[in-house]
């Protein structure tokens, strides 16, 4: 089949032959590009089942639950990567979730609106912000601050505490989790503040109408409105908490311990899969270091799909007028 | 006696809500003044166009990196744009299609993936195989980053443009595909440049992807198909590093990279405010 390129043909009969030709060549180029991506997602999976290979059938599921991690006599279990990555992400959440309320809170009720996107605008940056330059400024300049003021102090008012006790080196579970906060507060933020954004005004109205006041037609009005979609926005934070790597490399310290003082160090399994892959001599070294990559990976994608449907439901809410939950 | 209360307590709120948002703000006012401080003495003329000394030595610039990231990010466009902005277009043209759905979920899955995990899928997929380092696998590594973000921005762009117009172009006889390029992508252009800058501010960040994939380099290499350098990765050595004069070069080459992040950012802001905003 020849094929012009422009319709050009001087019969009408021969222009729509040549424009259905085009088409069909434009739909089939757009159809490769959008089969790609399953292609490619498909591929991702097979490549990292394929890599992980020798430690699933060595250790399968217990690979989870050990916690030996030595290079030397080739002996694998993730334990201590996972504890990290949870602890690191919760204590990240612990600190974001409720600053990155205030301020979705403040910004869609409270400020006046010369300032609003200003501050919006100002928070997002710091998603913008590459994860390598907050490792870089929590090194030198966040970690000296922690050491000398947070730490000292929560050691000295709450050391009867185990989280708060022992040796203060610095590099800890505590500072990679008050980095990662700065980091996925802007995500949380923004979530919130769209679903905040399309909370109809007669909430509001009513429970001011009723002889609340702003707080209280914001908290008890608002708020529980946009619930699962506040949820939706935290989840999100923590699936972008999880996978976090080059700050936390950087700042957690990098030991495979479980340790129930945050001012310990710990690893995370984006940091150890960061710090050993390209040294790995082994291919059983690799191949556990393809399995935490492909645990990291299913983890992730679990939490998004769950943050994305409840998202989604409140949007879903919006179009038909039902409550938010 | 309990009204005063109420009213009291929505103060309090209030004002914690203020500390909330202060807070929350301070992290960015903090991070770029420091870098600014610490950075910006460093940057001179030979910053830009000399190659690393040995180290402890000091002096020496990141020329190698500038290279490294320009042809890394510059090779990962050339695979991710066009298969992301031809993934979006045909998500919004055919919207109701089980490709565009199944093809919208996966890149969502795709777009929460680590950064971390494209790393060991890039090393698993070029670098095993070859048997060596390569540039070019970085740039893969960054290409699967790119194309799940420019396909959702790209597909929502397109949405924007009303019906009318495309209706009109095919009434007066344009085929399906002169339509779409030249009427309905043409219109949301501005919207689908913004998506790919965004895109590209995002990768060119990136340092997890590159870790085992470009790996990093103290030389000028032009070759894709060697290790190469890039500013992610020397901020990374240096922070890590134990000389004096390896964190002074991290400082700057931080600096450079926000603001190449920043004016990447900024710049896509604003394309799509003056194009989507005004009319409103």
């Amino acid at each position: 089949m020849t094929v012009p390129t422009a319709p050009s043909a001087s019969t009408p009969a021969a222009a729509l032959q040549g424009a259905a030709a085009g088409d069909r060549i434009f739909r089939a180029l757009l159809t490769l590009a959008a089969l790609a991506i399953p292609v490619l997602l498909g591929f991702l999976v097979y490549e990292l089942v394929q890599g992980s290979e020798l430690a699933i059938q060595r250790y399968g599921f217990r690979f989870l639950t050990t916690s030996t991690w030595d290079p030397v006599t080739d002996e694998f279990g993730a334990l201590p990567l996972i504890f990290g990555t949870l602890l690191s992400s919760f204590l990240a959440l612990l600190i974001a979730v409720p600053l990155s309320l205030g301020v979705a809170i403040f910004i869609t009720e409270f400020a006046p609106s010369a300032i609003r996107r200003p501050i919006a605008f100002i928070v997002e940056l710091l998603a913008a912000i590459p994860s390598v330059v907050y490792g870089l400024w929590g090194i030198f300049v966040l970690i000296p601050f922690l050491r000398t003021t947070v730490f000292t102090f929560l050691k000295g008012t709450f050391g009867f505490l185990p989280f708060f006790q022992g040796p203060v080196y610095g590099q800890s579970m505590l500072a990679a989790g008050i980095i990662l906060a700065i980091m996925v507060m802007p995500y949380i933020m923004s979530v919130t503040r769209e679903v905040l954004a399309v909370v109809p005004a007669s909430q509001r109205e009513a429970a001011m109408a009723l002889g609340a006041t702003r707080w209280e037609a914001a908290w008890t009005a608002v708020v529980p409105y946009a619930r699962s979609g506040i949820v939706g926005a935290v989840i999100l934070g923590l699936g972008r908490a999880l996978g976090e790597t080059m700050a936390v490399t950087m700042l957690i310290g990098n030991r495979h311990e479980i340790a129930a003082s945050l001012f310990a160090p710990g690893y995370t399994m984006a940091a150890a899969i960061a710090n050993e892959f390209s040294e790995a001599s082994t291919d059983m070294h690799l191949a556990a270091l393809s399995y935490v990559a492909l645990v990291l990976f299913g983890v992730t994608v679990i939490v998004n799909a769950l943050a994305r449907v409840l998202i989604w439901r409140v949007s879903k809410g919006r179009q038909s007028g039902g409550a938010g939950l | 006696m309990r009204k005063e209360f109420r009213r009291w307590k929505s103060r309090v709120m209030v004002a914690l809500l203020v500390v909330a948002t202060v807070l929350a703000v301070a992290p960015l006012v903090l991070i770029l003044g420091t870098l600014i401080v610490k950075g910006a003495g460093s940057i001179d003329l030979g910053f830009f166009t000399r190659l690393p000394v040995p180290a402890g030595e000091s002096g020496g610039g990141v020329a190698h990196a500038i290279v490294g990231t320009l042809l890394i990010v510059g090779a990962g466009c050339l695979i991710g744009l066009p298969i992301g902005i031809g993934a979006g277009i045909f998500a919004a043209e055919w919207p109701g299609s089980i490709v565009a759905k199944t093809t919208r979920f996966i890149a969502d899955v795709l777009n929460g993936t680590p950064s971390i995990v494209v790393g060991v899928f890039a090393w698993t997929w070029i670098v095993a195989r070859q048997k060596h380092f390569s540039g070019l696998a970085g740039s893969a590594a960054l290409a699967v980053i790119m194309i799940p973000m420019v396909m959702r921005t790209t597909e929502e762009m397109v949405k924007l443009v009303p019906h009318s117009l495309r209706e009109a172009a095919l009434a007066l006889g344009y085929s399906r595909w002169r339509t779409s390029l030249g009427i309905v992508v043409r219109t949301c252009l501005p919207g689908i440049v913004t998506g790919s800058l965004l895109a590209v501010a995002r990768v060119a960040g990136e340092t997890a992807p590159l870790l085992f994939t470009a790996l990093g380099s103290q030389y000028m290499s032009r070759d894709l198909q060697q290790p190469m350098a890039a500013l992610p990765l020397v901020v990374f050595t240096y922070a890590s590093g134990p000389y004096d004069d390896w964190h002074r070069l991290a400082w700057a080459t931080a600096l450079v990279l926000i603001i190449v992040v920043f004016v990447l950012s900024l710049a896509a802001r604003i394309a799509t405010r003056r194009r989507f905003d005004a009319p409103r």
